[in-house]
């Protein structure tokens, strides 16, 4: 547990020495404020809505943007070998390291406050649904974060680590917008797949405890596999 | 120094990358306190040796344990007792020299109040006085070899297992470092590994040479350059008229000689013949008298000591004997 917070501080510090933390959060804040304020003020209803149904595309560019750098640049830098070789757990880097960009996504999550408290100045904001959405927001953060984790633990190159992570989570977010396409039979199978079918409960502020469970299997399988990733080093 | 408490027990270590055996069954031990320099060009198997008993990668077959442990069974006990420093020391660039110190004080679970000593012990020691506010990435290769070796050093182990710890240094910065070793080795166990020659005589007590994943010698320094050595003859012959059936068979009848090379085919009407004999005796006279016995034609003959990197060359190269017969 010590090991896997030390890990997850460096990690989280990592970000913060290099300008990655302050690029992704800022493109990140400027196109939310954009995609959001611009529809919003030409209609006239005080509400967060199209905020919780924005963020979840945006993050198809952002979770990857955040995680590629994990694994894949400390196995090109060698980097994994020193780590690897002292007391540590493969599970402590993994969980370390995913604490750490989970730790971003919430610092950004954080600075969209604002524009929930900008909202609430234009009329009556129902909170509970706000923070029903964050949470909502949160978890479909972790598995998209997961993902991107397991992408970046299959490579040592960055980009590849990045595309493959977006070809995945764009694959989760969009997959029920083909079943439309899909015979009847694969309908509900394409819904439980899909992370926008999930979320929709939670970005109408209705945390149900089914799309939670499915959150946390994705990021609890995500997590793993890339735990295997890492251990395979030892046999190939 | 050494005592007869084995740190290090290899049986029968192979490594196989899909066809390729990186290693093919090797067993070695080495005794507290020995410092051991593991020998052989790129490629033959020392870094792989080095990831399989810091248990990064895992053997395909055989043992090996390490402080009495098995890496197999005790991977993270294994670990505590031993500090490595890969090939090219890889850091995290982005950290200050002080600020990788403590996240691997702190990951190799030295306790806060200790960690402040181990860490200006290691400063100290690896001559980093003055660096410790310094980013990674704007280090000398000589000064992230330091790191390095800081890094390995912080928890004060019994083992140190050191791969190619001078690569890529200048001359001063070897000679550094290398004095750095011996100091080091005075009271710990050491592996080190390298493709210079002038790195293991100057720090290793014992070398084992690795040659295609299998070790081709091992012994001191002394020991190999007086068993694999001794002296080395160039005898060129005009080729003989009774053909080249007799001649190995000649010299090898002298007393002191071992082994003798004669080529397959004559070259120019000359056969460059070597014969290597004890590294006391001399046996020139005797091989210029067989040569007059047998009405053989002497064109040239010469003496050398041989030295420990003839004996690396010989010893991890296939075609050796024709290689350094021509380089007379």
């Amino acid at each position: 547990m010590n090991n896997t917070l030390a890990i997850a501080r460096r990690e989280f510090r990592a970000y913060f020495n290099s300008p990655v933390a302050y690029f992704v959060i800022t493109v990140f804040l400027v196109m939310v404020g954009i995609l959001f304020f611009v529809p919003f003020f030409a209609q006239d209803r005080a509400s967060m809505r199209d905020f919780f149904a924005l963020v979840p595309f945006l993050l198809i560019f952002f979770g990857p943007a955040i995680t590629m750098r994990l694994i894949a640049e400390e196995r090109r830098s060698g980097t994994l070998e020193m780590l690897l070789t002292m007391p540590v757990r493969d599970t402590d880097v993994i969980v370390g390291k995913f604490i750490a960009a989970l730790g971003l996504f919430l610092v950004a999550l954080l600075l969209t406050l604002p524009y929930a408290f900008t909202v609430s100045t234009f009329g009556e904001l129902d909170w509970g649904p706000v923070m029903g959405g964050y949470l909502g927001l949160l978890l479909l953060g972790a598995a998209t974060l997961a993902i991107g984790l397991f992408a970046s633990s299959q490579t040592e190159n960055q980009i590849v680590a990045f595309v493959v992570a977006l070809i995945i989570t764009m694959f989760f977010t969009m997959v029920d917008r083909f079943a439309a396409f899909m015979p009847a039979v694969a309908v509900p199978f394409v819904e439980f797949l899909s992370i926008s079918t999930h979320f929709e409960n939670a970005a109408r502020g209705v945390v149900d405890s089914r799309d939670v469970l499915y959150f946390l299997s994705l990021t609890a399988l995500a997590l793993f596999l890339s735990f295997r990733a890492l251990e395979a080093r030892r046999w190939r | 120094m050494a005592t007869n408490e084995l740190m290090i027990e290899v049986k029968n270590l192979t490594k196989r990358y899909g066809e390729v055996r990186a290693l093919d069954d090797i067993s070695f031990e080495v005794k507290r306190g020995q410092v051991l320099g593991f020998l052989g060009p790129n490629g033959a198997g020392k870094t792989t040796t080095m990831k399989i008993l810091t248990t990064f990668i895992a053997p395909s077959s055989g043992s090996a344990k390490v402080a009495g442990l098995d890496i197999s069974e005790a991977p993270l006990e294994v670990r505590r007792k031993v500090g490595y420093l890969p090939e090219s020391a890889p850091l995290y660039t982005d950290m200050q020299v002080i600020e990788c110190l403590e996240f691997v004080a702190e990951l190799r679970n030295i306790s806060k109040p200790d960690r402040k000593t181990a860490i200006a012990r290691v400063i100290e020691t690896c001559g980093l006085k003055g660096m410790t506010g310094r980013e990674i990435r704007t280090l000398s290769k000589g000064y992230k070899q330091r790191v390095g070796l800081a890094q390995a050093m912080i928890h004060d182990p019994s083992i140190l297992i050191l791969d190619e710890p001078t690569n890529g240094l200048d001359p001063n910065q070897i000679a550094e470092i290398r004095e750095l070793i011996r100091s080091i080795g005075k009271e710990r166990t050491v592996i080190l590994s390298t493709h210079h020659l002038a790195e293991v005589q100057a720090a290793a007590d014992r070398v084992l040479i690795i040659h295609k994943g299998k070790i081709v010698a091992d012994g001191s320094p002394e020991e190999l350059e007086s068993s694999k050595g001794g002296a080395r003859y160039d005898v060129t012959l005009a080729t003989p008229q009774d053909g080249m059936k007799g001649v190995k068979e000649a010299f090898l009848g002298i007393p002191g000689v071992n082994e003798v090379d004669v080529p397959q085919t004559p070259k120019n009407g000359t056969l460059d013949i070597v014969v290597r004999g004890q590294r006391e005796s001399d046996v020139r006279a005797d091989i210029f008298r067989k040569v007059v016995e047998r009405n053989w034609v002497m064109l040239g003959l010469g003496r050398k000591q041989v030295d420990l990197e003839a004996i690396f060359r010989r010893l991890t190269t296939e075609t050796a004997s024709i290689k350094e017969g021509g380089a007379q």
